[in-house]
């Protein structure tokens, strides 16, 4: 690796002798996960930046070949980790679009919560690393019990926390219990005000501005160019959101504000987000109060009446002879798959994800493959992060939000 | 006016003839076949005309069809014109034996590394690509794991020894 790079040229004007390589990562903490970035130096400042990625490459593609669709979920959970259920809604909306499942506007909503929910820890998650990665640890510590909040949720709803497998093609596994409503109550109670003092902390903090502020930029053409989405794009003025755009899980039915920055650099990508957290509580609001109008037996609908394609309850299938017939016939494989090619996509935390699939009429797709965003605009890291500093670089990385997970697949 | 499918369908069909194939829309979005050697000339035409503007690369990989006999491996592309909100999607078939297929890097600075992972897994030689090398795997590794010849391995298979990984020697998984 290092030869090619010893004749990397210092810039003009430079005191230094030869540049220094330095290699960040795999396992460095700066990186937050494993990946690597081999920096030549002009003393501090970057001359050149050189990705090595896929330490943590798993075949995703490759083993969903073999799997029958809703066994795919699993894989999704570890794409992008910090909010696995937008990953999980993502495929089974990408499932229902081949399968011409139609979804009740219930689930739609309750699905809108969790991916939302979702939204807002990931981006507290980012938020707080470039506040770590700036210095200041003490956000990043305070918000993690608030991300508890929404992990608890997560537990009620589905029994895991992390990788969550969250829903089923067609709906949930299980209806949300009131458990499930008090918690989310709690958390849109504490919350705000949570956020609020996590900003104070931070958006007019003068240090901080001075450390994000003018670095880690990039122009709107330019990441355009880079095939960026989500807050990363946002943050250059771009206001593309799948969300408005290509409407899913009925968030047509809601109205939100899509933040958008001006420079596209660090301060912007954090003020992003920022607002973004804001937008998604209002958005679980609505949907929290849409869900409450459901009455009678509205307001117990978790899933869509497509027995063919929605495994029904365990105790039924000991009971009832339906049941037990669409069970084995699900599990088995021996229902009826359309063929068809099918590309959709969600706008998950770090911008669009997209699923791409062919089935042939198999029972495993013929071929999928996930738009995972990271592993697109990581590209652009040592454009963006030329000519920097070293320790404005670390905090461009974290800032544009990669997951080694999602970006090795 | 809106950009709909017909208009898009019309302006590449005068500009390129019949030689753009299998037009359809599945689930309403619009796909086609190009020649392997027109898959840049199409891009560039969907980026330059003023009114189709497909200035975003969406997504770009391969599918390896090992019963299309002399074009066994396709490249596939998204595009998406992100001013009137249309997505489009076109495909080219190269053949296995000679998977060379012009990079899209210098229209779309994204392609670079949606391009290595082709290659990376199905062995598509994009022509002109400034940095072809693999991504995701191992550097010394030489096959294309995702091409349908290398399954994944049978989960019954009985004549694995497993006994290093606490499995209990000659059974299976």
């Amino acid at each position: 690796m290092s030869e090619q790079h010893q004749h990397v040229k210092l810039p003009d004007g430079s005191i230094e002798k030869t540049t220094t390589t330095l290699n960040m990562g795999p396992t460095h903490p700066a990186t937050h996960g494993v990946f690597q970035n081999i920096l030549e130096l002009d003393g501090e400042r970057i001359v050149s930046a050189d990705s090595t990625v896929g330490y943590i490459h798993r075949a995703f593609e490759k083993i969903a070949e073999r799997r029958p669709l809703y066994q795919i979920t699993p894989l999704t959970d570890r794409l992008n980790y910090c909010s696995s259920p937008i990953n999980n809604m993502g495929w089974h909306l990408t499932c229902e679009k081949l399968l011409g499942v139609k979804t009740p506007k219930r689930v739609d909503y309750l699905r809108i919560i969790v991916m939302e929910l979702a939204r807002i820890s990931d981006h507290l998650i980012c938020n707080s690393i470039v506040g770590v990665d700036a210095g200041a640890y003490t956000g990043f510590l305070y918000v993690m019990q608030y991300r508890e909040l929404i992990y608890e949720i997560y537990e009620e709803v589905c029994g895991s926390r992390l990788t969550t497998n969250i829903g089923r093609i067609g709906g949930f596994e299980r209806n949300f219990t009131n458990t499930a409503f008090t918690k989310l109550e709690k958390f849109l109670r504490e919350y705000p005000a949570v956020l609020k003092e996590f900003e104070n902390m931070f958006m007019r903090n003068r240090i901080f501005m001075e450390r994000t502020m003018g670095t880690g930029g990039i122009s709107a053409e330019r990441a355009l160019n880079y095939g960026f989405t989500g807050p990363n794009l946002r943050a250059t003025g771009v206001d593309y959101d799948v969300r408005a755009m290509n409407p899913y899980s009925s968030y047509e039915d809601f109205s939100f504000n899509i933040p958008v920055g001006s420079t596209g650099d660090n301060y912007d990508r954090w003020l992003v987000r920022e607002q973004e957290m804001w937008e998604s509580l209002g958005i679980i609001r609505q949907a929290y109060e849409k869900i409450q109008e459901f009455k009678g037996a509205d307001a117990e609908v978790y899933h869509a009446n497509v027995p063919e394609y929605y495994l029904p309850k365990k105790e039924d299938v000991y009971t009832k002879m339906e049941a037990l017939i669409w069970h084995f016939k699900i599990i088995m494989g021996e229902v009826e798959m359309p063929a068809g090619e099918v590309y959709h996509s969600v706008e998950g935390a770090n911008g669009e994800l997209g699923f791409y699939l062919i089935s042939d009429g198999g029972r495993a797709p013929f071929r999928l493959h996930f738009r995972r965003p990271c592993f697109i605009y990581y590209q652009a890291y040592p454009e963006i992060t030329q000519g920097s500093m070293l320790s404005d670089a670390v905090i461009t990385m974290s800032s544009l939000n990669l997951i080694a997970g999602e970006m090795d697949a | 006016m809106p950009l709909t499918n017909e208009t898009i369908t019309k302006k590449l069909t005068e500009h390129f003839g019949d030689q753009l194939t299998d037009i359809e829309e599945p689930y309403g979005l619009l796909t086609f076949t190009a020649p392997k050697d027109l898959n840049l000339k199409v891009m560039q035409f969907l980026y330059d005309d003023p009114e189709l503007k497909f200035r975003f690369l969406t997504d770009l990989t391969g599918v390896h069809f090992p019963d299309r006999k002399g074009g066994e491996l396709a490249v596939v592309y998204h595009l998406h014109n992100l001013e009137d909100n249309v997505r489009l999607r076109f495909r080219i078939f190269t053949d296995i034996a000679k998977p060379d297929v012009f990079t899209a890097t210098s229209l779309f600075s994204a392609a670079n590394w949606m391009e290595r992972e082709t290659y990376d897994f199905f062995g598509v030689n994009f022509v002109g690509h400034p940095n072809l090398k693999r991504v995701l795997n191992v550097d010394e590794m030489d096959y294309f794991p995702m091409r349908k010849e290398y399954p994944l391995e049978d989960q019954t298979r009985t004549d694995k020894d497993d006994e290093m990984f606490g499995r209990g020697g000659h059974i299976g998984i």
